[in-house]
C-alpha cells in the first residue's frame, strides 16, 4: 500500500489550494490591519495558480488513492468553474468589506478553504470522501455567513446555516451507512458492482440513497429542504451570499450527479419519480414566492431556488442512457450559466448596498437607468439572463436543458419548466422596469474590483450565448468518459 | 451474540429521536444535540454493519465522522455563544430579525 507520484497527480489542484490555505492563514498573521489587500491577493494568487494547473490537466483520466478520489473531465469542468468562481467571490468582497469595516484576513482564507472542500467533492469517488468534502465546503461558509458579527442579523443567518446544514449532514451520514450495510463498501464504483448482485438489500439501498438525497437536497436548496435559503441570503454578508449561491450550488450538484449517475444508477427507476417532482416543486415554488419579494436579496434567494429546480431538471432523465449525457451535459453548461449570471447580480446588488442593510429594496433601483446606464444595462443583462431571454447564456442554458429533457420523454416537466420562467419574468423584469421608468436618486459607489466583477459577467453572459458550442462542447465532453 | 438487525432498529430509534428533537426543540443547544445523536445513530449502524461485514472501511469513516463532528461543535458552539451575548437567549423562535 504505497501511494505512487500517479496519485498525489489526481489531487494535485486540491493539495495546492489547501497547502496555500494554510501558509496563507499563517502568512496573514504579519500582515497590518491596514494593508489586508495584500491577503486577498495572494488569496486570489492562489486560486489562480491552482487554476492554471487544473487546465493543464484537461484529457487525463486517472484514480487515485486506492479508488477514493477521481480525475476526468468532469472534475476539470466543475473544477475550473469552482476556481473562477473563487476569484470572483474574492473580486466582489474585497471592496464590500472595506466598506461595511469586516476586513479581515480570515475572509480569504476561510473562502480557500472553501473552495477546496467544493474541489474535492468533484474529485470523491467514495463516500467517506464525499463526507468530508461536504464539511470542508460548509463549515468555512458557517463561519463566512456570520462573518458580520456582531450584526445580528449576519450572526443568526449563520447560526441558522449552521443548524440546517448540520442537520443535513446528518442524512447524508445516516444514508451512508444504510448503504454501506446495503453494498460493503463506501467506494461509488464498488456499490454499483454490489447493486447488481441478487444479494444485496434493495431495500436498505434505497432508503439510504433516498437519505443522502435530502442531504444534498438541503445543500443545493430543493424544496422541500429549501427554508434556510432566503433567511441566510438575505442575512449573511452580500459578498458572501454571491460566493455561497454559485458554489455551493456548483459543489452540491456535481456530488448529487457523481453519486447518483454512478452509484446509484441502478435506482434510477425510482429516483427518476422522485427528482422529477422534487424539480417540478422547486421551480414552481421558487417562482411563484419570489414575486412576492420586496427585498433585492430575498428576491435573488428565491430565484435561486427556482434554479435549483432548472439544474435538478437535467438529473431526471439519468437512468436512461440514450440521453443521460446530453441532459447532464445541459446541467453543466446551466451551472456555468448561473455561476456567471449570480456573480453580475449580485455584484450589482453590492453597488447600491448601503451599511446597516439600507439600499437593498427593489424600489431603491428607480432612477438607476438615468443616473448609472453602465450598471443598469449590466442588471438588465443580468435579469434577461435569469428569465432566459435573448442575447444572455440563460437563454442557451434553458434551450440546451429543456431539450434534453424533452428528449428523454418527460415533455411535462419541460411545460413547467417554460411556464415558471413566464412567471419569472414578472419579478425579473419588476426591476429592470423600475431602474428605467421610475424616478429616483440611487446612490452608487465605483469599486474597482467590483466594477470588474459586473463587466466580466456581463460580457461572460452574453459573448458566450452567442458562441455557446464551445463551452457546451466542453461540457458534454465533460461527461463523456463518466459512466 | 446480539444480531445485527438489534443495533439496526437502535441506531434507527436514535436517529428518528434526533429528527424529532430538530423539528420540536426550540433551544439552539438542544437542536445542536439532537444533530450529535443523528451522526451517533450512524457510527453505531456502521459500525455493527462494519463487524459482521467484517471489514474496516466502515470503523475508519466513523472516526471520519467523530473528528469532523468535533469541528462543527466548534464552529456552532462560536456561533452560540455569539448570539447568546447578543440576545441573552438562544431560542431560535427569537431568531426572527430575518424576514419577508
Amino acid at each position: 500500500m504505497n501511494l505512487t507520484p500517479q496519485d498525489y497527480q489526481v489531487l494535485t489542484p486540491y493539495i495546492l489550494l489547501t497547502a496555500w490555505a494554510c501558509v496563507l492563514l499563517l502568512a496573514d498573521l504579519f500582515i497590518p490591519r491596514e494593508r489586508k489587500s495584500i491577503t486577498a491577493l495572494l488569496a486570489a494568487l492562489g486560486l489562480a495558480v491552482t487554476l492554471g494547473v487544473t487546465l493543464s490537466q484537461v484529457g487525463i483520466e486517472q484514480t487515485g488513492f486506492f479508488g477514493m478520489a477521481v480525475l476526468d473531465g468532469f472534475s476539470t469542468f466543475v473544477n475550473a468553474l469552482l476556481l473562477v468562481s473563487g476569484i470572483l467571490g474574492i473580486a466582489i468582497a474585497h471592496d464590500y468589506v472595506k466598506r461595511m469595516g469586516i476586513e479581515r484576513g480570515e475572509y480569504y482564507t476561510l473562502l480557500l478553504f472553501s473552495v477546496s472542500g467544493m474541489m474535492l467533492m468533484a474529485q470523491a469517488a467514495d463516500l467517506i470522501i464525499v463526507f468530508i468534502a461536504l464539511e470542508l465546503l460548509s463549515i468555512p461558509l458557517y463561519v463566512l455567513a456570520a462573518f458580520a458579527r456582531p450584526q445580528l442579523s449576519s450572526e443568526e443567518a449563520g447560526m441558522k446555516y449552521f443548524l440546517l446544514g448540520a442537520f443535513a449532514t446528518g442524512f447524508v451520514v445516516y444514508g451512508t451507512a444504510l448503504v454501506f450495510g446495503a453494498t460493503g463498501t463506501t467506494s461509488l464504483a464498488g456499490i454499483v458492482a454490489a447493486a447488481a448482485s441478487p444479494s444485496t438489500s434493495t431495500l436498505l439501498l434505497t432508503i439510504g440513497a433516498a437519505l443522502v438525497l435530502v442531504g444534498f437536497g438541503f445543500k443545493v436548496a430543493a424544496v422541500p429542504f429549501h427554508m434556510w435559503t432566503p433567511d441566510v441570503y438575505q442575512g449573511a454578508p452580500t459578498a458572501v451570499t454571491a460566493f455561497m449561491a454559485a458554489g455551493a450550488k456548483i459543489a452540491g450538484f456535481a456530488a448529487l450527479l457523481r453519486v447518483f449517475a454512478t452509484a446509484f444508477s441502478s435506482l434510477a427507476v425510482d429516483m427518476t419519480a422522485v427528482l422529477w417532482a422534487l424539480a417540478a416543486l422547486t421551480m414552481i415554488l421558487g417562482n411563484v414566492i419570489a414575486i412576492s419579494q420586496t427585498d433585492i436579496k430575498r428576491m435573488l434567494a428565491y430565484s435561486s431556488i427556482a434554479h435549483a429546480g432548472y439544474i435538478l431538471m437535467a438529473f431526471v432523465p439519468y437512468g436512461n442512457p440514450a440521453v443521460r449525457d446530453v441532459s447532464i451535459a445541459a446541467g453543466l453548461f446551466y451551472l456555468a450559466a448561473y455561476a456567471f449570471t449570480n456573480f453580475g447580480a449580485w455584484s450589482v446588488v453590492i453597488a447600491l448596498e448601503k451599511k446597516e442593510e439600507k439600499g437593498l429594496a427593489i424600489a431603491d433601483y428607480a432612477g438607476l437607468g438615468r443616473k448609472h446606464p453602465l450598471l443598469a444595462a449590466a442588471m438588465t443583462v443580468f435579469m434577461l439572463s435569469l428569465v432566459g431571454l435573448p442575447p444572455t447564456l440563460g437563454l442557451v442554458g434553458k434551450v440546451y436543458l429543456f431539450r434534453a429533457v424533452i428528449a428523454g420523454g418527460f415533455t411535462g416537466l419541460a411545460i413547467i419548466g417554460v411556464l415558471t420562467s413566464l412567471i419569472s419574468a414578472y419579478y425579473y423584469l419588476r426591476v429592470v422596469v423600475t431602474m428605467y421608468m421610475k424616478d429616483g436618486e440611487p446612490e452608487t459607489v465605483r469599486e474597482t474590483w467590483l466594477g470588474f466583477t459586473t463587466g466580466l459577467s456581463a460580457i461572460v453572459t452574453v459573448v458566450f450565448s452567442l458562441l455557446p458550442q464551445s463551452l457546451f462542447a466542453w461540457a458534454s465532453e465533460a461527461v463523456l468518459k463518466l459512466f | 451474540m446480539i444480531p445485527v438487525e438489534y443495533y439496526i432498529v437502535l441506531s434507527a430509534i436514535l436517529f428518528a429521536i434526533g429528527v424529532a428533537g430538530v423539528l420540536i426543540r426550540r433551544n439552539a443547544l438542544i437542536i445542536f444535540m439532537s444533530i450529535e445523536l443523528m451522526l451517533n445513530a450512524a457510527n453505531l449502524a456502521v459500525v455493527a454493519f462494519s463487524s459482521v461485514l467484517k471489514t474496516f472501511s466502515g470503523q475508519v469513516f466513523v472516526f471520519f465522522v467523530i473528528a469532523v463532528a468535533a469541528a462543527e461543535v466548534a464552529v456552532g458552539l462560536a456561533l452560540i455563544v455569539e448570539i447568546f451575548k447578543a440576545k441573552h437567549s438562544i431560542d431560535v423562535d427569537q431568531m426572527s430579525s430575518l424576514k419577508g
